[in-house]
């Protein structure tokens, strides 16, 4: 395989590019908006090691450990910083959580800290009084996602990978149409388009997530870690229905950005007054204090969400030549990195860090096509 | 007009009742608040849209000096 396309310009594709070009590959990404625009703009940025299973550790560690990489020269430009994750426990069936959370991620050797209640206050004193203790994931981190897309793309120029605007609108065998007529070929395509690629492939098995997030004046110091409730995976992860789970999130310059909600199947930009106002209220409910801020802006985002919540990373099952790396939900940031690696293993023959097979695509539905 | 006391920064100030805050602000030549990269801000737009007068009131943060009048004991902090 010596040249590749890949449809869309988010932060998967970006690191896609730079996986690729850096191994040789003649590379054209093809973005139909500006990089980073999608799903990459709208979301939270956390670095997160999430424990929903074994292969979503593994996935989430690794990519984690490969943003430390990217990030240790510049931090700055990702607005990078590592401010651990709090995850707050508010009752005892939580406080069982602690524990067992903590137990896997030791086994995984990833460091954490039990907190007592007088050690969460002692970490976190804008917490409500009534609290049981928390778990500290220190090495967690947040980006600001768009400018880490560029950058990326910027490091794949370097190795000669070219950008080319425009809007693909259906695949064939090595080659993509674009809407305004040109046809581009090369010897591989990736889709890496995030929610829309089903709009490309509708055999895909990937449900619209939608979010809602908001952005607060400066408030240095009021929290320090990003706090999320111990409940999030369940709260956040029901299989229908609107749901919220408390996520709160400093950003360097003390803005803070508050979640989460989840919406299958809506994709339009709408704010959704009443869910919002949940959100809020639950926000409100950790975080007292967060009463009288002032928000400055909230806005919607599309996660791309398969059945089991893992991306789908490989070769499409029935066309030699297309490969996905599609479907990180609410991970993808995190994920963008190590899920790059694994396609660019794949493609290129090369070995993997990590055993492929729960990432590899599945659950395409043949009827549709 | 009745002449009343406010606190900015910690320093006493005497100023005419109901004066405007940003107002008061301009006219000593202190500067509201800080941008991200450390950069002075005053108040631009005058009538509460633009955030650039924000200051801390009374222990509340973000509060636009172009919306408030002086109040007796008013305690205004702007980032130095
Ligand atoms: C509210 C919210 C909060 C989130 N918080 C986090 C978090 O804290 N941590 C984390 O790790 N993840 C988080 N995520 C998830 C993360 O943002 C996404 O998983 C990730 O951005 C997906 O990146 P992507 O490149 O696959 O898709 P996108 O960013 O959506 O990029 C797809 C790109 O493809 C382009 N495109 C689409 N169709 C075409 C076409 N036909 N032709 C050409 N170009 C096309 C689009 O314009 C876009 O630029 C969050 C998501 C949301 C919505
Ligand atoms: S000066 Fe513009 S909001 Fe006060």
């Amino acid at each position: 395989m010596s040249s590749a396309i890949i449809v869309g310009g988010g932060i998967v594709g970006c690191a896609v590019a730079l996986e690729l070009a850096q191994a040789g590959v003649q590379v054209t990404l093809i973005e139909r908006d500006c990089l980073g625009s999608g799903a990459t703009a709208a979301g939270m940025g956390h670095i997160v090691v999430m424990d929903e299973g074994e292969a979503q550790l593994k996935l989430t560690l690794y990519g984690q450990q490969l943003w430390q990489t990217l990030t240790a020269a510049h931090p700055q430009r990702h607005e990078y910083h590592e401010c651990g994750t709090l995850w707050v426990a508010t009752d005892a069936e939580e406080w069982q959580l602690v524990a067992e959370k903590a137990a896997v991620y030791r086994q995984h050797l990833i460091p954490c800290e039990i907190l007592d209640a007088a050690a969460l206050y002692a970490h976190e004193p804008a917490l409500r009084a009534g609290l049981v203790g928390g778990l500290l994931v220190p090495n967690d981190s947040v980006v600001y996602p768009p400018k880490s897309a560029v950058y990326l793309w910027q490091q794949a120029e370097k190795h000669a990978a070219k950008l080319v605007y425009g809007e693909v609108r259906s695949i064939q065998a090595n080659a993509v149409q674009l809407s305004d007529g040109r046809q581009l070929h090369a010897d591989a395509i990736v889709i890496a388009n995030g929610q829309r690629c089903i709009e490309l492939l509708p055999e895909l098995p990937i449900r619209a997530k939608r979010g809602q997030l908001v952005i607060t004046e400066r408030y240095p110091n009021l929290i320090k870690h990003q706090l999320v409730e111990l409940s999030y995976i369940k709260n956040a992860h029901a299989s229908s229905g609107d749901s919220v789970a408390f996520n709160l999130q400093p950003r360097p310059n003390g803005q803070l950005l508050i979640g989460s909600s989840r919406q299958f199947d809506r994709t339009d930009r709408q704010i959704d007054q009443q869910l919002l106002s949940t959100m809020l209220r639950k926000a409100i409910d950790y975080v007292p204090a967060l009463a009288d801020v002032r928000c400055l802006r909230t806005w919607t985002g599309v996660r791309a969400a398969s059945p089991d919540g893992l991306p789908l990373i490989g070769q499409h099952p029935e066309q030699a030549g297309l490969w996905l790396n599609v479907g990180h939900e609410g991970l993808g940031i995190t994920t963008a990195l190590s899920s790059a690696r694994l396609l660019a293993d794949q493609m290129l023959h090369r070995p993997a860090a990590l055993d492929l097979q729960p990432y590899l695509p599945r659950g395409l539905q043949q009827e549709q096509r | 007009m009745k002449q009343i006391h406010i606190s900015i920064n910690g320093t006493r100030y005497q100023v005419a009742e109901h004066s405007n805050l940003a107002a008061v602000l301009m006219t000593n030549a202190i500067a509201n608040r800080r941008s991200v990269s450390g950069e002075p801000r005053m108040a631009v737009c005058g009538m509460g849209s633009c955030g650039e007068c924000r200051v801390t009131i009374n222990q509340q943060a973000h509060q636009l000096a172009c919306l408030q009048q002086c109040s007796e004991g008013m305690e205004v902090q702007c980032e130095p």
